[in-house]
C-alpha cells in the first residue's frame, strides 16, 4: 500500500508566469479551498517534495533551473504544469527567448489549462497527479533507501 | 515491583507509546492551528501518513555520511527519553539530548549546503539559548527533591511546581524553542517558504527525514515529561498542565512572526537570568 | 621508590644537558625517543608502586647541602633572567626579578634555618596522576617535537635554529614539573615553581621576534607576580606558623595559615592563567605548537591548578571556605564563563584552544575552591581528561597547520576528507572536550552535582558556561566534518613521529573515557578518602548508561569510517535550482559562476574580546582584591 496520495508535498516554481496562476496556486491553501485537508503542503524544497508544480512558460534563463529542481526531487515524483503558458508556452510561445511549455525541458504528467487556471482546476490537476504518483510507485516497487 | 522492573517497563512504554503520542499531538497541533486560521485542517493521523510516505520515497543524499549522523540523532533522542522514563539521572538525559542535537547539526554541516549551514548555525544559537535554562531546571529539581533521578523526583511528596514556579515559567519559555515554534523556529520550520528553505533539514529526504520527524515526536514527549514532573504527585493535574503547555505553545506559534536569532538568544538568556536564577537563589537561601 | 622519585626529577634535567650538546638529526632522535620512553616508563612504574602502597609516602631525602644547592641554583637562574631582562630593556620584569631575588636571599639568610621540613619529598595518588600526565603526555609531546621542529624551521626560515636549546628547555621543564609535584617542602616547591616560570619564558620567546619577546616577558612578569606572592607566603608561614611543609598545612591553626594560603592561591591563579592574568597564556601562542601543547596540557598551567587542588582541603578548614575558597571559586567561575564566551568569537584554532584551556582551568579552580569530596573528584578528573584531549588537539592543529598553511578554523572546511587521520585526532579531542558521554562531560556532570550541594549560585555560571562551550566546539567540529567532493588525500605528507603521537594520544583519550570507572576506583577514590574521609562514586546505573552511550557512538563511527558501497542516490546540494554541472558551484545573480563558500558565525558583537576581556579583568581583579583585603 502506498501512502503517497495521502501526503502530497508540493514544490512550486514560477518559470515566467505573470503571477496569475501563482496567486491561484496559493489560493488553494487559503481557508476557502484549504488543501491541507488532503495533506497537501507547499513544502518549498524539491528534496522534500512529491509534486512539482510549474507555472509560466519556459525561457532560456530558467531551463536549467527547472531541470535542476526536477533532478533534485526524490523518486517517485510527478510534474503538474499549470496554466496556458506552462502547458504550451501560451501567448509567449513565439517569443524569441521562450522555448515553450514545461514539457520541452522535463516530462510533464498532468496539464492544467486555463489563463489563469482556477483553483478548482489546480486541485483537480494535483489529484490526477496523485494517481500518477501511485502508479509510478507501483511500477518501481519498493524504492531502496 | 522492584526498580529494574519499573525501569524496563518505563522504557518499553516510552519506546512504544512516545511516537504514537507525539504523532497524535502533532496531528492535533495541525488541526488546532488550521482552526485558528479559519481552515478545517488535515486529518488527525496526517503526521503518520507523512512519515509513512517519506519512508516509501527515495532517500537522496549529498554524501554518504549524513545518514549515519541522522541515525545518531535518532538513537540519542531515544536514549534521552529512555534515561528519563527509565527513572535515570536527568542531568545525564539533558547531556544525551545535547549529543543528539550535535549529531543533527553535524549532519547538516556535512552536506556543505548554504541553507543547511545557516540552519545549523541557527540551531547552535538555539542550543546556546535554551541550554542554561534546561540545566537550571534540572538543578532546581535537584534542589527541591535532593535527587537528580527522575524516579526519585516523580516519587517526591511535595508538588515541585510550588518550589519552582519561576523555573517552570522559564522552562515554558524555552519550550517554544525546543518545539520549534514561532517566534523561535529559526533553524527550521514546519511551515513553508522560509528564507532559508527548510533550514537544517534542507538536504535530507526520504527515510532520513522520516527519522528526524519521529525523533521530534520522541523529543516532544520527553520535554512534556519534564513538564509532567513539575506536577507529578497529582497525575490528573499533571496531564492537564502538560497538554495545556503543549497547546499554549501552539497558540504562541500561531500568534507570532519569526524573530531574529539575536532576539532568541537575548530573550531566553534574559528569561533564564531573571526567572531561573531568581528561583535558584530563592531555593538556596530557603 | 625514593630513588625512582629522584630519578624522575634529575633524569630529565640530565637529558636536558645532554641534548644541549647533541647534534640534530639521528643522534638527537635517539636521545629524545629513548629518554622520553624511559621517563614515561619510570612514571608508570612509580605510579604502580605508589598505588599499590595505598597511602602517601614521605621521603626525608636531602639535607642542608641540598637546601643550599637549591638556593644557589635559584639565585643563579634569577641572575641570568635579570640580566636578560636588562639587555631587553624590560625594566619592570627586572624589578620583579630583583624583588624576588632579594626576598629569596633574605629568606635564606634570616629564616631558612628556623624551620625544618620533616620530609622534603612525598608522593600520593594526586602526585601519581600528575606524574603520569607529565611523564607520558609530556614525553609524547617531546617526541612529537622531533619531527615538528624540523618542519618548523623549514616554514620559518627567519627564526634562527636553536632547537638544541629548545629540547634542553623542554626536558628541564619536565624535570622541574616532576620536582614541583613531588615537593613537600614549600621552599623546594617554590624553586621548581620559579623554574617552570623561567622555562615557559624561554620557550615562549623561542622565535626571538618582537612579538615573541614581548609575549615572553608578559608571561614572565605575570608569573613573577605569582612568584612574589608565593615568596611572601613562605615568609608568613614561617613567621606565623613555623611550618614549611605542604602536608603540615592541614594541622596548623586557621588564623596563622589564612594569609599564606590566600597568597599561595593567588600564585596558583597566576600560573593557571585565570583572569585577570589570562593574557600571558594567550600570548604564549606565538611559540611553536609543541610548546603550546606542553604549556596547556602537561606542564605550567597544570602546576597552577595542582597547587590549588592541594590547597582545596585547607580552604574549607581555615575559615569554613567562606573567604579564600569562595573567592578563588568565584574567580574561576567568572573566568570559565567569560573565556568560554570569548572562544566563540575566535577564528584562530590555537586561540580557541587557549580560551578553552583557560575556561577549563577555571572550572577546575571552581571545584578546588569549593572543595568538597565530589568536587575534588571532579577537579582531578578534569585535570586528567583535559591534559590528554588538549595535547591531542594542539598537536593535531599544529600538524594540520604545516600542511594547509593556516590554523584558521575557517580554512579547515572538509579536513576529514583530505587529512582523515589528523581530522580524526581533532574530532576525538573535541568530543573528549565537551561531548557526552566522553571525558570532560563526565567531570562536568560531577561538577554540577557537587556544586548544587555546596553552592548552587555557582551552578549558574556553569550552566551558562557549558552552553556557550557547546557552540565553539560544535561549529569547529562541523567545519572539519564537512564533506566536499573528491578531495585529494595528503595524509602521507605527515611526518611519522607526528602521526604516531596523534594516534597514541587519540587512543589514550578514548581509553581514559572508557576506563574512567577504573581510574576513579583505584586512583581517585583512595585519594579522596584519604583527604576528605568521604567516598564519592557515581551510581552504577549511570555508569552503565554512559558506557552504553559510548558503545553506541563507537558503533556509529564504523559506517562513518567505512562508508561501504557506492551510493546511487547522490544529488548535489540544493542551490535554489542554480546548480552548475561542476560540483559545488552555482550560477550567480550577476551571471558569473560562483563556488560555494561557507563561513561560521563568530558573534563578535556579543562575545567579542574587546567587550568581555576588560569586563573579566575588572571583575576578577575586584574579587581578588576583596579576597586579599578580607584575609589581611
Amino acid at each position: 500500500m502506498s501512502f503517497l496520495p495521502k501526503s502530497p508535498w508540493l514544490v512550486h516554481y514560477d518559470a515566467s508566469s505573470c503571477n496569475g496562476c501563482d496567486i491561484e496556486v496559493l489560493a488553494c491553501l487559503t481557508p476557502v479551498y484549504d488543501v491541507e485537508r488532503f495533506g497537501v503542503l507547499n513544502i518549498g524544497n524539491p528534496k522534500h517534495a512529491d509534486i512539482f508544480v510549474v507555472t509560466g512558460s519556459v525561457n532560456e534563463q530558467n531551463k536549467a533551473v527547472i531541470k535542476n529542481i526536477y533532478d533534485q526531487m526524490a523518486e517517485p515524483k510527478v510534474v503538474v504544469a499549470i496554466g496556458a503558458c506552462a502547458t504550451s508556452g501560451g501567448v509567449f510561445r513565439e517569443c524569441y527567448n521562450v522555448s515553450g511549455g514545461v514539457d520541452t525541458v522535463i516530462p510533464v504528467d498532468v496539464y492544467v489549462p486555463g489563463c489563469a487556471a482556477r483553483p478548482e482546476a489546480i486541485i483537480d490537476g494535483v489529484v490526477l497527479g496523485l494517481g500518477v504518483l501511485e502508479a509510478k510507485y507501483g511500477e518501481k516497487g519498493k524504492v531502496a533507501s | 515491583m522492584d526498580v529494574t522492573a519499573t525501569t524496563v517497563i518505563g522504557i518499553l512504554i516510552y519506546l512504544a507509546a512516545a511516537p504514537v503520542v507525539g504523532g497524535l499531538l502533532t496531528g492535533a497541533d495541525r488541526i488546532v492551528s488550521a482552526r485558528m486560521q479559519g481552515r478545517y485542517g488535515p486529518p488527525l493521523l496526517q503526521p503518520f501518513y507523512d512519515v509513512l510516505k517519506l519512508w516509501q520515497k527515495e532517500n537522496i543524499v549529498v554524501n554518504r555520511q549524513q545518514k549515519v549522523y541522522i541515525l545518531g540523532f535518532f538513537v540519542f533522542v531515544i536514549i534521552t527519553g529512555c534515561i528519563m522514563f527509565g527513572g535515570g539521572d536527568l542531568l545525564l538525559a539533558v547531556f544525551a539530548l545535547t549529543l543528539a542535537s550535535v549529531f543533527l547539526i553535524v549532519a547538516a554541516y556535512s552536506t556543505f549546503s548554504p541553507y543547511a549551514h545557516i540552519g545549523a548555525e541557527r540551531e547552535m544559537i538555539q542550543m546556546v539559548s535554551y541550554e542554561p535554562m534546561v540545566i537550571l531546571t534540572v538543578v532546581g529539581m535537584y534542589m527541591a527533591t535532593g535527587s537528580f533521578s527522575a524516579a526519585d523526583i516523580a516519587r517526591h511528596d511535595g508538588m515541585l511546581f510550588l518550589h519552582l514556579p519561576f523555573i517552570f515559567l522559564g522552562f515554558l519559555f524555552i519550550l517554544t524553542i525546543k518545539f520549534r515554534k514561532s517566534p523561535f523556529d529559526i533553524s527550521m520550520s514546519h511551515h513553508a517558504h522560509q528564507e532559508i528553505v527548510r533550514g537544517l533539514t534542507t538536504e535530507f529526504s526520504g527515510r532520513d527525514l522520516a527519522l528526524i520527524e519521529i525523533a521530534h515526536w520522541y523529543e516532544n514527549v520527553f520535554l512534556l515529561g519534564l513538564i509532567y514532573l513539575f506536577f507529578a504527585p497529582v497525575p490528573v493535574v499533571a496531564v492537564a498542565v502538560t497538554l495545556a503547555a503543549y497547546f499554549l505553545e501552539v497558540f504562541i506559534d500561531n500568534n507570532n512572526a519569526r524573530l531574529k536569532w539575536q532576539h532568541a538568544l537575548g530573550s531566553s538568556w534574559a528569561v533564564t537570568l531573571v526567572l531561573g536564577v531568581s528561583n535558584v537563589v530563592l531555593l538556596a537561601f530557603r | 621508590m625514593q630513588a625512582l622519585l629522584l630519578f624522575l626529577i634529575l633524569f630529565p634535567a640530565a637529558v636536558a644537558f645532554l641534548l644541549l650538546a647533541t647534534p640534530k638529526g639521528r643522534a638527537r632522535q635517539t636521545v629524545v625517543s629513548v629518554s622520553a620512553a624511559v621517563i614515561a616508563a619510570a612514571s608508570i612504574i612509580l605510579a604502580a608502586l605508589v598505588l599499590s602502597r595505598g597511602a602517601p609516602v614521605y621521603f626525608a631525602v636531602g639535607g642542608h647541602a641540598a637546601d643550599l644547592l637549591i638556593f644557589a641554583a635559584e639565585v643563579a637562574l634569577g641572575v641570568i633572567v635579570t640580566v636578560i631582562s636588562i639587555r631587553r630593556k624590560q625594566y619592570l620584569a627586572m624589578a620583579l626579578m630583583l624583588a624576588g631575588l632579594i626576598m629569596t636571599v633574605v629568606y635564606e639568610v634570616w629564616l631558612a634555618n628556623t624551620v625544618h621540613a620533616e620530609s622534603n619529598l612525598f608522593a600520593d595518588n594526586l602526585s601519581v596522576v600528575m606524574t603520569l600526565i607529565i611523564g607520558v603526555i609530556g614525553s609524547l609531546i617531546a617526541f612529537f617535537a622531533l619531527g615538528y621542529m624540523e618542519e618548523y624551521h623549514h616554514h620559518h626560515e627567519d627564526v634562527p635554529d636553536r632547537s638544541n636549546f629548545f629540547f634542553f628547555i623542554v626536558f628541564a621543564f619536565l624535570g622541574a614539573m616532576n620536582g614541583l609535584i613531588f615537593a613537600n617542602n614549600l621552599v623546594w616547591l617554590f624553586f621548581f615553581w620559579e623554574v617552570t616560570t623561567f622555562c615557559s619564558f624561554f620557550l615562549i620567546g623561542y622565535g626571538r621576534d618582537a612579538l615573541a619577546v614581548r609575549n615572553s616577558f608578559l608571561a614572565l612578569k605575570l608569573n613573577l607576580c605569582g612568584g612574589l606572592a608565593f615568596s611572601a607566603a613562605l615568609f608568613f608561614l614561617t613567621l606565623n606558623a613555623h611550618a614549611i611543609s605542604l602536608s603540615e598545612l592541614h594541622d596548623l591553626p586557621g588564623g596563622a595559615v589564612l594569609l599564606p594560603v590566600a597568597l599561595l592561591a593567588f600564585a596558583g591563579l597566576t600560573k593557571s592563567a585565570q583572569m585577570p592574568f589570562s593574557s600571558w597564556l594567550l600570548g604564549a601562542m606565538v611559540a611553536p605548537t609543541p610548546v603550546s601543547a606542553l604549556l596547556h596540557s602537561s606542564t605550567m598551567v597544570k602546576a597552577g591548578v595542582y597547587l590549588v587542588i592541594r590547597l582545596s582541603p585547607v580552604f574549607a578548614y581555615v575559615d569554613g571556605g567562606k573567604t579564600v575558597g569562595l573567592f578563588v571559586a568565584l574567580v574561576g567561575a567568572v573566568t570559565f564563563l567569560l573565556t568560554s564566551c570569548m572562544a566563540i568569537s575566535q577564528n584562530d584554532a590555537k586561540r580557541v584552544l587557549a580560551y578553552s584551556t583557560i575556561a577549563n582551568l577555571g572550572l577546575i579552580i571552581v571545584c578546588a575552591g569549593i572543595g568538597n569530596h565530589k568536587l575534588a573528584w571532579a577537579a582531578v578528573m578534569l585535570v586528567i581528561f583535559h591534559a590528554i584531549a588538549k595535547s591531542l588537539l594542539f598537536l593535531s592543529v599544529g600538524t594540520a597547520e604545516h600542511l594547509i598553511g593556516s590554523r584558521q578554523i575557517e580554512s579547515m572546511d572538509g579536513l576529514a576528507g583530505y587529512l582523515p587521520r589528523v581530522a580524526a585526532g581533532m574530532v576525538v579531542g573535541i568530543a573528549g572536550m565537551f561531548l557526552a558521554p566522553f571525558g570532560m562531560l563526565i567531570s562536568k556532570w560531577a561538577t554540577l552535582e557537587g556544586l548544587v550541594d555546596a553552592n548552587p549560585i555557582l551552578t549558574i555560571f556553569v550552566a551558562f558556561g557549558s552552553a556557550v562551550t557547546l557552540m565553539f566546539w560544535v561549529k569547529w567540529l562541523g567545519k572539519i566534518l564537512i564533506v566536499k567532493s573528491a578531495p585529494e588525500n595528503v595524509e602521507t605528507r605527515v611526518p611519522r613521529t607526528q602521526s604516531l603521537t596523534l594516534a597514541v594520544l587519540s587512543v589514550m583519550t578514548a581509553g581514559v573515557c572508557v576506563l574512567f570507572p577504573l581510574i576513579s576506583k583505584y586512583v581517585l577514590e583512595p585519594f579522596i578518602f584519604e583527604t576528605y574521609r568521604q567516598i564519592y562514586w557515581q551510581d552504577m546505573n549511570n555508569i552503565a548508561t554512559l558506557l552504553i552511550m559510548m558503545a553506541t557512538v563507537v558503533v556509529l563511527t564504523v559506517p562513518l569510517v567505512f562508508p561501504g558501497k557506492q551510493e546511487r542516490h547522490f544529488r548535489p546540494q540544493y542551490l535554489a535550482g542554480a546548480n552548475l554541472a561542476e560540483k559545488e558551484k552555482f550560477h550567480g545573480a550577476m551571471g558569473q559562476d560562483i563556488q560555494i563558500s561557507l563561513k561560521s558565525l563568530y558573534l563578535q558583537g556579543i562575545f567579542g574580546e574587546s567587550r568581555l576581556f576588560p569586563l573579566g579583568v575588572l571583575s576578577t581583579l575586584i574579587l581578588i582584591i576583596i579576597m586579599l583585603g578580607v584575609v589581611v
